[in-house]
């Protein structure tokens, strides 16, 4: 069984997913990164491929999209970095990207390297969902990779009922109409619609995204949904503490889960 | 204006593809907005209010129909018979106009309250101001802050039309990072926000719909053209292409005309193999960027490459899926132009027949030494904008 969909079964409630720019701050930074995060108890790991313009985020991913790739971060390396450590990895690993590099690689040559280095999953946001029936769907699933399509508050029932049933893993809720990052915590509305949500029994889990940053947006985000996504807040965490990350990402994600912890 | 959608192979089918390019390739967050848009969109431009509206304004606000002006001085210089379309004397100096009239009208009856833009040499920025001081809407400019210096009176002349520009600061500091940030800026905002897309790029309908009413420029060209001539076609249709809103627009009402020979004018920059160039069909091949599948300037690796070109409204790594089509297919030639041809032509149109082109437009121009075009054939420039914006480049030529 794939890796995410053992997870949620294993542990429906308080699923902690962390994102970080493959590459960055340094370009061989992915293992120390990945070993930290296991180490410390991060659920599921999402690793961004950089790319030159990422719409959909934010300003802190988007530097550190910039600076991967000027540390030279390509699909290929982070495939080979990849294969080299997913044997002393278990926690389930997702790809996080924009299509036109995927396809520049190839949909299948892509898909089937992840199944190669254990790629678990992909979260591809500017892949729409009639393309991804009609042409790529088959060759995810050859290759055993659960694809999570995103909803924000404005995605009409009716299509959050056509992304559930296309999803597989989870479904990625963004909490509010925003680029990531943007977000200073969780408001009104975004609970309104949280819980909109929860009440339309979905056929996947889902995980919230956008605007988590701490232990009282995480706890927010869980009492509405399977669990969170914690993507810019990290990139600062890294940014700031280059090099020690063992220590700073066991602080972290502990601060994450338990209210007393102080970073 | 065509309302329906046709069967023609140049033109966009139901699905929003021209050809194998084309679609709509974006994040969940925008899909409402443009899905909003391509429900309404050909409903709308429909109404008998909004075309009478939308001409209404072309005419007395706009001043067309533009000129179709014989240039006589030129056509000896080229041993050929030129026909300079003056979207330059279109109000606010470029057929950005054009577009933008007829988006501020599609976002008022979508009751949308704010409009956010990108712009690259500034045309379609000020085009956008124009209207939404027209109209009484609040206005965002995306720039990129390279630009913004560039072509500064253009900036100017935003503001004091009530705009808010905003610098963008990202990656090259052009026009591709102005287009990221005013979709982020939509994304942020995406329920009482109108992106005025200035080209023929992005996501489905946008293309098509800027297309629309761009073709307003073909349209009056082949009725003045029979006036003038005769014949209602020329034997060949010049423009520049960037994004290629003006290409489009010049090109609509031709495209299935196959005695009409299309000819697009990309920036080479530099030169094709300096590293510094713009010319997206010469340099890239197919990708998505910005909404659609389209031909891009890219690394092996599928990253964006960043564009250059001395003009700054075709320093732009793609073009619009119509114009991949169109060069996929052979229907349209593409013609790299430095910007030393460009700058060339600038000059020499501007002494034989007194008018200072655009640069963007100056690469059309640098297509005539290349077309080999006989003395009784029609050649249709499509001259885009005029050239006050670009002075002070210019002025570093004179000497």
């Amino acid at each position: 069984m794939n890796r995410i969909s053992q997870l949620f079964q294993q542990k429906p409630e308080q699923v902690l997913n962390i994102y970080f720019t493959a590459g960055f701050p340094k370009l061989n930074d992915t293992m120390p990164i990945l070993e930290a995060l296991q180490e410390a108890g991060a659920d599921l790991i999402e690793i961004g491929m950089p790319y030159s313009d990422p719409v959909a985020d934010g300003e802190t991913i988007q530097q550190s999209n910039q600076k991967a790739l000027e540390n030279g971060m390509t699909i290929k390396l982070l495939f080979e970095q990849l294969k080299a450590c997913r044997p002393k990895i278990k926690t389930p690993i997702l790809l996080m990207g924009y299509l036109n590099p995927v396809v520049q690689f190839g949909i299948e040559n892509f898909c089937r390297t992840c199944q190669e280095v254990g790629v678990d999953g992909l979260i591809l946001p500017d892949m729409p969902i009639d393309v991804y029936q009609r042409e790529y769907k088959e060759v995810f699933e050859k290759y055993g990779l659960l694809n999570i399509f995103l909803i924000t508050p404005q995605t009409n029932e009716t299509r959050i009922r056509k992304i559930d049933a296309l999803s597989n893993g989870f479904v990625y809720m963004v909490s509010s109409a925003s680029t990531t990052g943007t977000q200073t915590g969780i408001t009104t509305e975004m609970v309104e619609y949280f819980s909109r949500i929860q009440k339309m029994n979905l056929a996947n889990p889902r995980l919230i995204g956008f605007g988590i940053k701490d232990n009282e947006t995480f706890a927010t985000a869980c009492q509405f949904a399977n669990g969170a996504i914690i993507g810019s807040a990290f990139i600062r965490l890294l940014q700031q503490n280059s090099g020690n990350f063992p220590k700073v990402i066991e602080s972290y994600i502990h601060s994450i889960r338990q209210p007393e912890a102080v970073i | 204006m065509e309302l329906e959608i046709t069967h023609s192979p140049y033109q966009v089918d139901e699905e929003g593809y021209y050809g194998t390019f084309g679609g709509a390739f974006i994040p969940e967050m925008l899909y409402p907005n443009v899905e909003e848009l391509r429900e309404n969109y050909l409903k709308i431009i429909n109404e008998p209010s909004f075309q009478q509206e939308f001409h209404a304004l072309l005419e007395d606000y706009v001043g067309r129909p533009t000129p179709l002006f014989l240039a006589s001085r030129l056509s000896k210089q080229y041993n050929t018979t030129i026909y300079l379309k003056r979207e330059d004397l279109c109000h606010t100096g470029a057929h950005k106009v054009n577009n933008t009239i007829g988006q501020i009208l599609v976002a008022q009856r979508l009751g949308k309250k704010r409009i956010v833009a990108e712009t690259g040499a500034g045309q379609h920025g000020v085009a956008t101001a124009t209207v939404c001081a027209l109209m009484g809407l609040e206005c965002i400019v995306y720039m990129g802050k390279i630009d913004m210096e560039r072509q500064k009176p253009n900036v100017d002349r935003m503001r004091m039309l009530g705009a808010t520009v905003v610098p963008a600061v990202s990656g090259s500091q052009t026009l591709k990072d102005a287009t990221n940030e005013a979709m982020r800026h939509w994304i942020n905002n995406p329920v009482d926000t109108h992106y005025i897309i200035g080209s023929v790029v992005g996501p489905h309908p946008y293309p098509d719909m800027v297309a629309r009413f761009q073709s307003v420029i073909s349209a009056e060209t082949r009725k003045q053209l029979l006036r003038k001539t005769g014949r209602e076609t020329p034997d060949y249709v010049i423009a520049c292409v960037g994004g290629g809103s003006n290409a489009a627009g010049a090109f609509y009402h031709f495209l299935d005309e196959p005695s009409v020979k299309l000819v697009a004018a990309e920036a080479a920059g530099q030169g094709l193999t300096t590293g510094h160039s713009a010319a997206t069909t010469a340099l890239g091949k197919p990708g998505i960027l910005h909404g659609s599948r389209t031909i891009l300037m890219q690394t092996e690796d599928g990253q964006v490459v960043e564009p250059y070109s001395i003009s700054a409204g075709l320093d732009y790594p793609g073009i619009g899926p119509m114009h991949a089509n169109l060069f996929l297919s052979s229907r349209a030639k593409f013609f790299s132009i430095t910007d030393e041809e460009a700058v060339e032509s600038a000059f020499e149109l501007s002494r034989l027949e007194g008018i200072i082109p655009a640069l963007e437009s100056s690469h059309a121009l640098a297509c005539l030494s290349k077309l080999g075009a006989t003395p009784d054939e029609v050649v249709v420039i499509c001259l885009s904008g005029r050239g006050d914006k670009d002075l002070a480049t210019y002025t570093k030529h004179l000497e």
